[in-house]
């Protein structure tokens, strides 16, 4: 009886397995047969974060995506095939972006798919699309994390991030012995996007002689940063480096400051600064004075693509290229890569798209070239500091860049 | 680590605590009184801040003034809410059902605030927002003093309308037993629906010292729910003076610890604390008992 029922287990794992080898193959035809019905859509499955604690990102990539598919659109769309983008909102969870990559591939039998929003979403999303035989370019999985997955399907557009601020710490470093600022102090959020940035400019600070006064690591789901913004207020430090994710960490962090009329020579943080308008509406036109921010692009770049979605985006919008968000451009420039990936290789199938991706092809993009070296990182592009000045954003570095604007050094009082 | 950061960290932990109680006094109160565990809390306290944050914006009312208006607006989203659904969860699964239709109004109210606002986060602005004043050599902020003398008046009230008037015999009354309190007499579904409204009108000037301290948007309301949930576990579900002793005291104990130690260890430091609490008083800090016989 034992035997009869170890053997009916067997024939059932078996069947269970034979079907779900049969699945996987029918999955993965679909996804490289490459073949799509005249006049039928394109269409792309993507996991956003539209609620939870990205959403501000996630909406804002929302906005890049679908101005890109519209554009492209009126040019045609992809290979003749009208794009249709089928967004999922993953509530900013890891977990829901791999149901949603899982649903999108298998249920909805999506051509292609784009990332998501943020590098700790990103693993498992292109973990799930991997697993599918998908390609997978994103705009916001910079992290060394995501590298270091090795996923071979994964293709991060952006500016990897652990080399954000080396053109603030190497300008900084590099100012005439009376100005540089003797002491830093580096506090950061324990993001994969945030954390991996600061030690990189602390190495570059350190060696010019910017005495480190304290490097506070603190968790992200944080609700109140009183006491860690006193705790650095308190050291006084002449630079701040705030390892930051999105705006009301940055915006507590300043009201904490003024609170304890803590003014530093510099302030800049990894993330939130680039938010356009969204970031001065939060903090105020006059506070956001002199705060600085690493990028790979800003509203005033001079690159053409970036003029021509610039223009499109306040068409379709409104506002100043000052108040768009860098994560739209950053989503533009998934669509870019991947419609010059569609056209090389004639078709949808993500084998030939994988393989063109590795091929080491120079791509353009609004945030610039775009070159993935063997671990899916954008070998090519120049990394930016940011400021606002009064109510613009412009470009500060590296300073030999024409394009650069004279710093405002040391940044004016708070004036709220 | 200098003293005037721990000094800072103390300061802040009791003036921010404070508020946060406020925000916890009005969950504990509605479990208090009727079994009912609201999820959707956290997104009240949002759409306090936010309503702070319009009338300011488009009526130049201080936000301060304008919690005449919020208080009893939200007291009425309270009321409508709990004649909405709460009203109509019954029998021996009300309390885990309870979990589910919060998380649905919570849902509700958080798509909503997105479309009206946009997920852009917001902060509530007035002159005494960023400014503060030195006192024995350590600067309070005046919007944290304004929020602790806030959690003070209203709790006072709080405590003043449930241990001295009428209704107040009946909520405790409720909260003690329910089925004895409708026998002699107690409406006890008015005071449910009134209790709902009560600890939904706190959340007011909660989120108001909230949105004033914090850039936020309506998501922001997940971190809130996960904290007051955890609170008034440590204080004991259903006292009110529990969610006060712990509010206080888990912000004190995390800012201290990350002062001292570092941030990261914190939540874990709470927690940590949480667990032993438990597990010598498994109904918390002021377990349930201890606070129906206040």
């Amino acid at each position: 009886m034992k035997r009869m029922s170890t053997v009916r287990v067997l024939a059932a794992t078996t069947v269970a397995a034979a079907s779900l080898i049969t699945m996987a193959a029918t999955s993965t035809a679909g996804a490289s047969s490459g073949g799509l019905a005249k006049g039928a859509p394109v269409n792309i499955g993507i996991s956003l974060s539209l609620s939870g604690d990205f959403s501000a990102d996630g909406q804002a990539f929302q906005r890049g995506y679908q101005l890109w598919a519209k554009e492209q659109n009126a040019h045609g769309g992809l290979l003749g095939h009208k794009i249709n983008l089928i967004i999922k909102s993953d509530a900013s969870s890891p977990t829901q972006v791999v149901t949603n990559y899982q649903d999108l591939i298998s249920q909805d039998h999506v051509q292609l798919v784009f990332g998501p929003f943020s590098s700790l979403l990103t693993v498992p999303a292109g973990q799930t699309a991997e697993r599918y035989g998908y390609a997978m370019v994103e705009g916001a999985g910079g992290a060394p994390s995501v590298f270091q997955a090795h996923l071979k399907n994964v293709f991060d557009v952006s500016l990897p991030v652990a080399n954000d601020l080396m053109p603030f710490a190497t300008w900084i470093s590099s100012l005439p012995k009376g100005q540089r600022p003797t002491s830093a102090y580096y506090v950061t959020s324990n993001d994969p996007f945030t954390e991996p940035q600061l030690p990189v400019a602390q190495k570059i600070m350190s060696k010019a002689g910017i005495k480190s006064l304290g490097f506070t690591v603190f968790p992200a789901e944080v609700t109140d940063y009183t006491s860690i913004a006193d705790k650095v207020a308190a050291a006084k430090a002449q630079v701040v480096v705030l390892g930051s994710v999105d705006v009301p960490t940055v915006s507590a962090f300043m009201q904490a400051f003024e609170q304890a009329h803590y003014n530093p020579k510099a302030f800049i943080a990894t993330a939130g600064p680039d938010q356009g308008a969204a970031f001065l509406t939060a903090v105020g036109a006059k506070n956001a004075n002199g705060i600085m921010v690493p990028n790979a692009w800003y509203g005033g770049s001079a690159n053409p693509l970036s003029k021509a979605m610039v223009a499109a985006y306040i068409k379709q919008y409104g506002g100043t290229p000052a108040d768009i968000n860098s994560d739209v451009a950053e989503a533009y420039s998934v669509g870019e890569v991947m419609t010059q990936a569609v056209e090389a290789t004639h078709g949808f199938n993500n084998a030939k798209i994988l393989a063109y991706l590795h091929s080491g092809k120079v791509l353009s993009s609004v945030q610039g070239p775009v070159k993935f070296n063997n671990l899916g990182e954008n070998v090519d592009p120049t990394a930016f500091t940011f400021q606002w000045q009064g109510t613009k954003f412009v470009q500060v570095n590296p300073v030999g860049d024409p394009n650069s604007v004279k710093v405002i050094y040391p940044k004016p009082a708070w004036k709220s | 680590m200098s003293g005037s950061a721990l000094t800072y960290a103390i300061v802040d932990g009791v003036l921010t605590g404070s508020v946060y109680a406020l925000m916890a006094t009005g969950l504990t109160l509605i479990f208090g009184v009727m079994d009912i565990i609201n999820i959707a809390q956290g997104i009240f306290v949002v759409l306090g801040a936010y309503l702070s944050y319009a009338i300011q914006l488009h009526w130049g009312i201080d936000p301060f003034v304008g919690l005449l208006i919020t208080i009893p607006t939200l007291f009425v989203v309270g009321i409508v809410v709990e004649r909405g659904f709460m009203s109509r969860l019954k029998g021996p699964e009300k309390t885990a059902m309870s979990i589910l239709v919060t998380y649905a109004v919570s849902l509700l109210i958080e798509g909503s605030l997105n479309m009206i606002f946009s997920v852009n986060d917001v902060q509530i602005n007035a002159w005494y927002v960023n400014r503060s004043f030195k006192l024995f050599g350590v600067y309070f902020a005046y919007i944290y003093v304004f929020g602790f003398i806030l959690a003070v008046v209203l709790l006072t009230a709080l405590w003043v309308l449930l241990y001295r008037t009428r209704f107040g015999a009946s909520v405790r009354a409720s909260l003690a037993d329910q089925t004895a309190a409708a026998l002699i007499g107690i409406n006890v579904k008015r005071v449910a629906t009134i209790c709902f409204g009560i600890g939904t009108a706190v959340t007011a000037a909660g989120g108001m010292v909230f949105g004033a301290t914090n850039a936020f948007n309506a998501s922001s309301s997940y971190d809130l729910i996960s904290r007051l949930l955890t609170i008034i576990v440590l204080g004991g579900m259903g006292s009110l003076g529990g969610a006060l002793v712990a509010s206080i005291g888990m912000v004190m104990l995390e800012d201290v610890v990350g002062v001292v130690w570092s941030p990261i260890w914190s939540t874990m430091t709470f927690f940590i604390v949480l667990v032993i609490v438990l597990s010598l008083r498994p109904q918390g800090l002021f377990g349930k008992q201890l606070a129906r016989t206040a």
